[in-house]
């Protein structure tokens, strides 16, 4: 290989591995350090890190300091925990409604006409690429007591008097299988349309009634889209900040929550970085899960 | 060779004495009856009636869009018929779904389930069914052993080749015991020397299970060497049924003499014999005579026809054949070896080109026809075939 | 043939695009309204896009945002297709497993953790924070959103091509250049738009990366929406769905236009 070649090629490698190495796996491994040292009220409100002038002594001095008091916090003070779990709860909750609406979603949009399919996928990435934020800020004023939803449902006399939606898990749960809906939908569609449609007809000349072969050939097929749109839709929602921040009021617990509080409100700076370690043990395995899946599907892809 | 009769023999049929088509009052297990089908604005089948018999290996044959995958999914229950009614022992299927229906289809891209090993895949019908387990395993292993795939049972399909696929798809259409077995472009995918040993073990095991064989193909020769009959298709009607000995030597039409094999057509009239005699002059356009046999004796002097040689029924020589009804003079123009045939395409004195193949019956000619030899072709007039449509 | 919609289907399709696109209707029309209640509608009027023109903070923090956006999609699209091609095209390399690791963890990766880890790392080196941090921190995760757009297009690249422009005597950096490139333009737009909006969008990350001088849109809607509904911010939301729709109609149309000009010349 001539030499411009291999300087190229060493180049393309070379600049986006270390822009992530710098600007991701670096970040995280000082997230790591920070979780095991002790808050300061100063700025920076954590102690220093390694200093390298000390040399070895000063390395053997900061293993010395390393200390696991901020997690043993957080296991002992109920807030975390609960925080933990119930992200963990409101995530699965959450990715399993938005299975079950995605799936019909993008089961039908595969039933379209082929010049329709074009047209719906545009239609189901559109929001996509406008603001979450807007997008959440949306249902503020539909779903509270005096929004847009209440006032329909009393005029039609539906209720009699308004319902408490916003502020509660109910609208944590609308919104996020709002904003998640093309992450579940589109895994779906991509391996729906792929599905080859004589197979289908293969199992109802089988004797399958449509039922049966729906069950037995196009959801077991369906499987890497929907663990794919599962694992884009949970890991996210685990450490959602922005909807229920908005749309949760004070009674939702999640984890993205706390640890925007414990870092701008209290600014304990190692207390919020032992609550990002956590997390992301927790989510490493969905994270490495993922990762396959999409190595997996692109492999078929080809 | 005499002149033929008018009824189908079973000339160059599979199975001589097997005919059911012929006997009278025998009642067909497939009834197409006035069978349409439109798409939007296009016919895909056009009032077509059609009927076949228990225990034939039936091949609808057509070029691709003539209407024939069409007919297969409506037996199956894919499609549902625009007019008309398709009558299955009797009974007309039409409100039947494709999961009720006693027949099964082996598809053209076998559409094996790729998340079920070979044993599921042939099982799944049958569970279907409610059949009991140790049945079940039972007929698997029965299907298997039959397509010669018992080893294989765990397999998945991607683990497997493209001949060993089309076994399994076989043994799973076949599993439930079908009245009928409809093969959509069964040897599509396979490559040539595959595809004719695949030929002659569906035939036999379509022998052993006397199930009824529907096959639709595009490929002549694979219908003429496995069926008992062949109905030919174009543009949404049949335009001739019957055993692959007729449709090769008596075909109905131009179009079916020039899909099915190869075939050599002068566009001519008649001029001389014809009304009620056995033969017919037909004036060649550059005033050469040919004389043609009629064994139907319906031509009438002035009728515009064509005349249809095959190419292995004419010869060609070096020197003018004596006694020869009818001899063209012309030019060697290519020459196509084959090993086991030679083919020749003379170029006649009046432009016209005309195929003769010649078997290579000895290992070396002495002196071998040459590029612009000056040869004749000659055929006789029972070589031919007289075509009006 | 036998596809077709079914009582059900079409039931789905009206719910789950109606679902997805009434919220947002809803919120334009109010930007509207000319009574300041948001659920009472007092008559059309643009009287909030005029309010919001003359917002100075609103306008100031827009035209931060978009800054930020077109330098993060221009970096992040180089990066993200170089990453791509690395991942396509370079076999099994040492280090490939860390390296796909870190293309496909940033975008599941919650955003929280994201941001306070690069905030800590900005503060760890002692950079001052704004403008050009947010950047660094919004190239990182929407770069490998446009490495999976890309890798997507050129795993179904037929490598023939390639082959072909080699065949007939062009350095590989040529061929990169001159038959690559060119075909994969369109998914190199789409990362490109897809980086852009992903930074307009951020509103978490942006919160840890950003300092006291550069205060983006998100994080000022934000901060107003925390106050209560308003029409200006409904105008606002107006404009900026107005505009990316506007964005990707347009890059939907040449990426269909350079789609089917390769095709017919494919």
């Amino acid at each position: 290989m001539a030499l411009r070649d291999r300087i190229g090629r060493a180049l393309i490698l070379g600049a986006p591995f270390a822009w992530l190495g710098v600007f991701f796996l670096l970040p995280v491994g000082i997230v790591l350090k920070i979780s095991l040292s002790e808050q300061r009220l100063a700025q920076p409100p954590y102690w220093p890190l390694l200093d390298i002038s000390e040399g070895w002594e000063g390395f053997l001095a900061f293993l010395a300091d390393l200390s696991l008091e901020n997690f043993l916090f957080l296991w002992e003070d109920d807030l975390y925990v609960a925080s933990f779990l119930s992200s963990l709860r409101i995530a699965a909750v959450a990715t399993f409604l938005l299975l079950l609406i995605g799936f019909p979603l993008a089961y039908a949009m595969t039933r379209a006409p082929r010049s329709w399919r074009p047209m719906l996928v545009a239609a189901l990435i559109l929001p996509f690429w406008t603001s979450f934020l807007i997008r959440v800020y949306a249902w503020i004023g539909i779903l509270k007591p005096e929004g847009l939803l209440n006032h329909w449902l009393l005029s039609v006399g539906l209720i009699s008097a308004p319902l408490q939606i916003i502020d509660t898990e109910r609208a944590v749960f609308i919104g996020l299988v709002y904003t998640y809906l093309p992450f579940m939908a589109l895994p779906l569609y991509a391996t729906l349309e792929r599905l080859d449609d004589s197979l289908i007809e293969a199992a109802q000349d089988l004797g399958a009634s449509a039922f049966k072969a729906f069950w037995t050939i196009t959801v077991p097929l369906a499987k890497p889209g929907i663990i794919a749109g599962s694992l884009l839709c949970f890991i996210p929602i685990v450490g959602e900040f922005v909807v229920p921040d908005l749309l949760g009021g004070s009674e939702t617990l999640m984890i993205g929550r706390t640890l925007w509080t414990e870092f701008f409100g209290n600014r304990d700076w190692p207390l919020a970085s032992a609550v990002a370690i956590v997390l992301l043990v927790i989510l490493v395995v969905p994270i490495v899960l993922f990762r396959e899946a999409e190595a997996r599907r692109l492999e078929m892809g080809r | 060779m005499a002149a033929p009769e008018k009824s189908s023999r079973a000339v160059g049929a599979v199975r001589q004495s097997f005919a059911p088509w012929n006997e009278p009052g025998k009642s067909p297990l497939i009834r197409f009856e006035k069978v349409s089908k439109r798409f939007g604005d296009t016919l895909a089948i056009d009032d077509l009636t059609l009927d076949i018999f228990e225990g034939e290996f039936f091949c609808l044959l057509g070029p691709s869009g003539c209407g024939k995958s069409t007919l297969m999914r409506m037996l199956a229950g894919f499609e549902q018929l625009t007019n008309g009614r398709v009558l299955l022992a009797g009974e007309d299927i039409a409100g039947v779904p494709p999961y009720r229906r006693p027949v099964n289809m082996m598809f053209q891209s076998y559409a094996l389930f790729p998340h079920m090993n070979v044993e599921k895949n042939v099982a799944y019908g049958l569970v279907q069914e409610g059949m009991r387990r140790d049945e079940i395993r039972a007929r698997v292993a029965e299907m298997l052993k039959l397509v010669q795939m018992e080893s294989f049972a765990a397999r998945r399909p991607d683990q497997l080749s493209g001949g060993q696929r089309q076994r399994v798809a076989l043994a799973r259409a076949l599993a439930k015991r079908p009245k009928v077995l409809l093969l959509d472009e069964p040897l599509g995918a396979l490559d040539k020397k595959l595809r004719e040993e695949t030929q002659f073990e569906l035939m036999d095991i379509q022998i052993k299970l006397g199930t009824t064989f529907l096959v639709v193909t595009h490929d002549q020769e694979e219908a003429m060497t496995m069926a008992d009959r062949i109905a030919v298709m174009d543009h949404g009607r049949v335009v001739q049924v019957a055993t692959p000995g007729v449709i090769y030597e008596q075909p109905a039409s131009r179009f079916v003499a020039e899909f099915v094999g190869d075939v050599n057509i002068v566009e001519t009239v008649v001029e001389g014999g014809g009304s009620g005699s056995p033969w017919a002059l037909c004036a060649k356009n550059d005033g050469a005579a040919l004389s043609v046999d009629d064994p139907d004796e319906t031509l009438e002097r002035g009728d515009a026809v064509v005349v249809a040689v095959r190419p292995e029924k004419m010869r060609v020589s070096r020197e003018r054949p004596e006694g020869e009804a009818n001899v063209l003079a012309g030019e060697i123009w290519d020459i196509g070896y084959l090993g086991d045939w030679t083919v020749y395409r003379v170029r006649l004195d009046d432009g016209a080109i005309m195929r003769v193949t010649r078997a290579n019956a000895t290992r070396f000619t002495e002196r071998p026809l040459d590029w612009e030899e000056r040869v004749f072709v000659s055929f006789a007039p029972d070589a031919a075939v007289i075509l009006t449509k | 043939m036998r596809r077709g919609l079914s009582f059900f289907n079409v039931t789905a399709l009206v719910f789950g695009f109606a679902f997805l696109y009434l919220p947002i209707l809803l919120l334009m029309i109010y930007s509207f309204n000319e009574s300041r209640l948001v659920t009472v509608w007092g008559g059309f009027s643009t009287r909030w896009y005029g309010e919001l023109l003359r917002n100075e903070q609103l306008m100031a923090a827009a035209w931060v945002t978009l800054r930020v956006a077109f330098v993060t999609a221009i970096v992040a699209t180089v990066l993200g297709t170089m990453a791509a091609i690395a991942l396509t095209r370079y076999g099994r390399f040492r280090g490939r497993a860390l390296f796909t690791g870190l293309v496909y963890a940033p975008m599941v990766m919650p955003e929280v953790i994201t941001g306070l880890s690069l905030l800590l790392l900005f503060v760890a080196i002692d950079v001052g924070r704004g403008y050009w941090t947010i950047v660094i921190a919004h190239t990182t995760f929407s770069m490998c959103f446009v490495t999976v757009v890309v890798q997507s297009r050129l795993v179904t690249f037929d490598r023939a091509l390639e082959e072909a422009a080699l065949d007939l005597g062009a350095p590989p950096w040529k061929v990169f250049f001159t038959v690559t490139l060119p075909l994969i333009a369109p998914a190199i737009l789409a990362g490109f738009l897809l980086a852009f909006t992903l930074s307009m969008d951020d509103l978490v990350i942006a919160s840890f990366a950003s300092g006291p001088g550069a205060t983006t849109l998100p994080m000022r809607i934000y901060s107003q929406v925390r106050l209560g509904v308003t029409p200006e911010i409904n105008a606002a939301s107006t404009i900026l769905i107005a505009l990316v729709t506007v964005a990707v109609i347009v890059a939907a149309l040449v990426t269909k236009r350079s789609v089917m000009r390769a095709e017919r010349g494919g």
